[in-house]
């Protein structure tokens, strides 16, 4: 016989495959503990020097009133400036991660993200018609917020509804996505070409992506759709699962494919929406997240969602708290900050590993 | 009867592959669908499996019509076996075959589905695959877990779409013999779309000649696999040699239009 078929132990495979599930489960609580680290970090760092023990302390006051005694400052600076920002921060990364998760496991397709679909510059679009010409679904001080939302839901109802009529092959909804976002940034191409010199440098801040504009109210938003759309793009782990062996083979193990991949397009656009009008576009976040975490611990979404959103959260606070402090007090937008430690990053692991991986 | 087909038709847009197809699978019957290319065996089989919706016609699974039952009552019972899949993402062969417990299955997997796994796996001898990327695998031992991906779906009906066209002969008769050994063992009903002819006969109980989307023969392999037939339906001239039964075909040449 070739050595080959000389057959392992049954109980070594099973010991072997727990083994396998426990790697996953060690590298999200590895991403945990070291997400908390990276907050702690961050609420320590600032123009207000505060020392990191004070720093937790002044986050665990609220909840331990008896046991821990923080400075006066360290509770104003964490509590009122810089948890707001963390806090959206990762909140932030995760939605965009999960999102990006999301949407290449039901398009099959490596380069699927909230940017390349167009969701992102749908935003930007609208956030640039109220910023350019005042002109918004609402009026007031929330109108870039709601432009920007409604906007970017638009995107994806476009390619929802060409995916509706034409059918929802991977390549059907992709080519569709890309050539909304080419639309919208020549909308906005347009009306900057246009605009006031003031508000068109305004709408390429906005652009840029920032975590300025957080505060607690608008993190309690993102947080609500987090809360609802997090967990119900969990739940459909398996059914990805078996869409990336392709629709036939999905259908066949019971997956109404069609369906699945409607409703977690929209999942996967509301948490997008909801994010980018307050943050601005934050592109790379949702592209590159669930790849690091791919080379990590492998494609099965029942670990790669959940540990993608630790990843994204991680990148998106570590480049923020760097973008804050490298040439204080200018802070520079967390957008092109994340690009600039995710790229050598990842071209990184990509050398690093050498192994096919889409 | 598990399978009983009535009057299938099947088009994309104007153009029909199949036309009113009637047709039945046994229980612990290897039914072998044969015909030339575009004769729409790989269509039939995927109407069956409701991967595509006919347009005319019915299925009755067990008595049952399938377009009444939902797709995870279908999934429990029939396995379908593609020719051959690309994971876009990298996948263990392990959890490509704890796919097949999809329709079974929660959000975790339990104790009992991985035993499952390993209870195939180890039926196919395929256990020291277990770990390794399904896409790194050769094509043999890639058939071999989608046959194991189907057994662990627990199905007792399997639809496969060319299982050994990427196999050299050796893996191709290791395929079938594992095929014939579950119909006995398990009373399996197995379908399967072939081009190999040669095979085809020596594995079926029956085949089922297609030909322009339509039923041309149907029978034992003696009946069907006559030269007259082979000519008429492929165009091409073939010696019939008859060895313990079974019907050999030896290509001679191809008949011009």
């Amino acid at each position: 016989m070739p050595p080959e078929t000389a057959d392992m132990n049954e109980s070594d495979i099973k010991e072997e495959y727990t083994r396998f599930i426990g790697r996953k489960i060690l590298f999200i609580a590895i991403l945990a503990a070291l997400l908390i680290l990276i907050a702690g970090i961050a609420a320590s760092l600032g123009s207000a020097n505060i020392a990191l023990t004070d720093t937790y302390s002044a986050i665990l006051e609220r909840f331990l009133p008896d046991y821990l005694s923080p400075s006066n400052l360290a509770t104003n600076v964490v509590w009122n400036l810089r948890l707001p920002r963390i806090l959206m921060g990762i909140a932030a990364g995760i939605g965009l991660a999960v999102a990006g998760s999301a949407m290449q496991g039901i398009l099959r397709n490596p380069l699927a993200s909230p940017y390349t679909l167009g969701i992102s510059s749908a935003a930007g679009f609208g956030a640039a018609l109220a910023i350019l010409l005042g002109k918004g679904v609402v009026e007031g001080e929330y109108i870039v917020i709601a432009n920007a939302f409604i906007f970017a839901l638009l995107a994806s109802v476009i390619i929802i509804g060409i995916a509706r009529y034409k059918g929802t092959r991977p390549e059907t909804m992709i080519l569709a996505g890309i050539a909304i976002m080419y639309f919208f940034s020549a909308m906005t191409n347009l009306l900057q070409y246009f605009g006031d010199a003031d508000a068109v440098k305004e709408v390429v801040f906005w652009m840029l992506g920032d975590l300025d504009r957080s505060s607690w109210d608008t993190l309690g938003l993102v947080g609500i759709v987090l809360v609802l759309c997090v967990p119900l793009l969990m739940m459909r782990s398996w059914d990805f699962n078996v869409m990336a062996a392709g629709d036939e083979t999905a259908k066949s193990l019971g997956v109404r494919v069609e369906r699945v991949r409607i409703l977690s397009m929209i999942l996967a656009a509301l948490l997008t929406a909801s994010i980018v009008c307050f943050t601005g576009t934050i592109g790379f976040i949702g592209l590159v997240s669930p790849h690091i975490t791919r080379m990590a611990i492998g494609g099965d979404n029942r670990f790669l969602l959940p540990a993608s959103g630790l990843v994204g959260a991680v990148i998106l606070v570590g480049a923020d708290t760097i973008a804050r402090n490298i040439i204080a007090p200018v802070i520079i937008p967390v957008g092109i900050m994340t690009s600039f430690i995710g790229v050598p990053f990842f071209y990184y692991l990509i050398m690093k590993k050498g192994r096919e991986y889409w | 009867m598990r399978l009983q087909i009535r009057d299938l038709s099947f088009s994309y847009g104007s153009t029909q592959i199949l036309k009113d197809i009637s047709m039945e699978l046994g229980a612990s019957d290897v039914l072998g669908i044969v015909g030339p290319n575009g004769a729409g065996k790989s269509t039939l089989i995927r109407c069956i499996d409701r991967i595509l919706v006919p347009q005319h016609g019915t299925v009755l699974l067990d008595g049952q019509e399938m377009g009444q039952m939902s797709s995870m009552e279908i999934a429990k019972k029939i396995g379908y076996v593609p020719q051959s899949i690309s994971n876009t993402f990298p996948a263990t062969v392990f959890d490509t075959v704890l796919m097949g417990r999809r329709p079974h299955l929660g959000w975790r997997s339990s104790e009992e589905d991985i035993d499952v796994v390993l209870e195939v796996l180890t039926m196919l001898k395929i256990k020291y695959l277990a770990m390794r990327d399904f896409n790194e695998i050769s094509g043999g031992q890639q058939q071999k877990v989608l046959i194991a991906r189907a057994l662990a779906q627990d199905a007792e009906i399997l639809l496969l779409d060319e299982p050994t066209s990427n196999l050299d002969i050796r893996h191709q008769l290791e395929v079938m013999e594992i095929l014939t050994k579950l119909v006995k063992k398990r009373g399996l009903s197995v379908m399967m779309a072939i081009h190999d002819l040669n095979l085809a006969s020596r594995y079926s109980d029956r085949i089922i000649m297609l030909n322009g989307g339509g039923i041309r023969d149907a029978g034992d392999p003696v009946s069907v696999l006559t030269a007259e037939n082979i000519q008429s339906v492929y165009g091409a001239e073939v010696i019939v040699k008859h060895e313990a039964g079974k019907p050999y075909i030896i290509p001679i040449r191809s008949l011009g239009d």
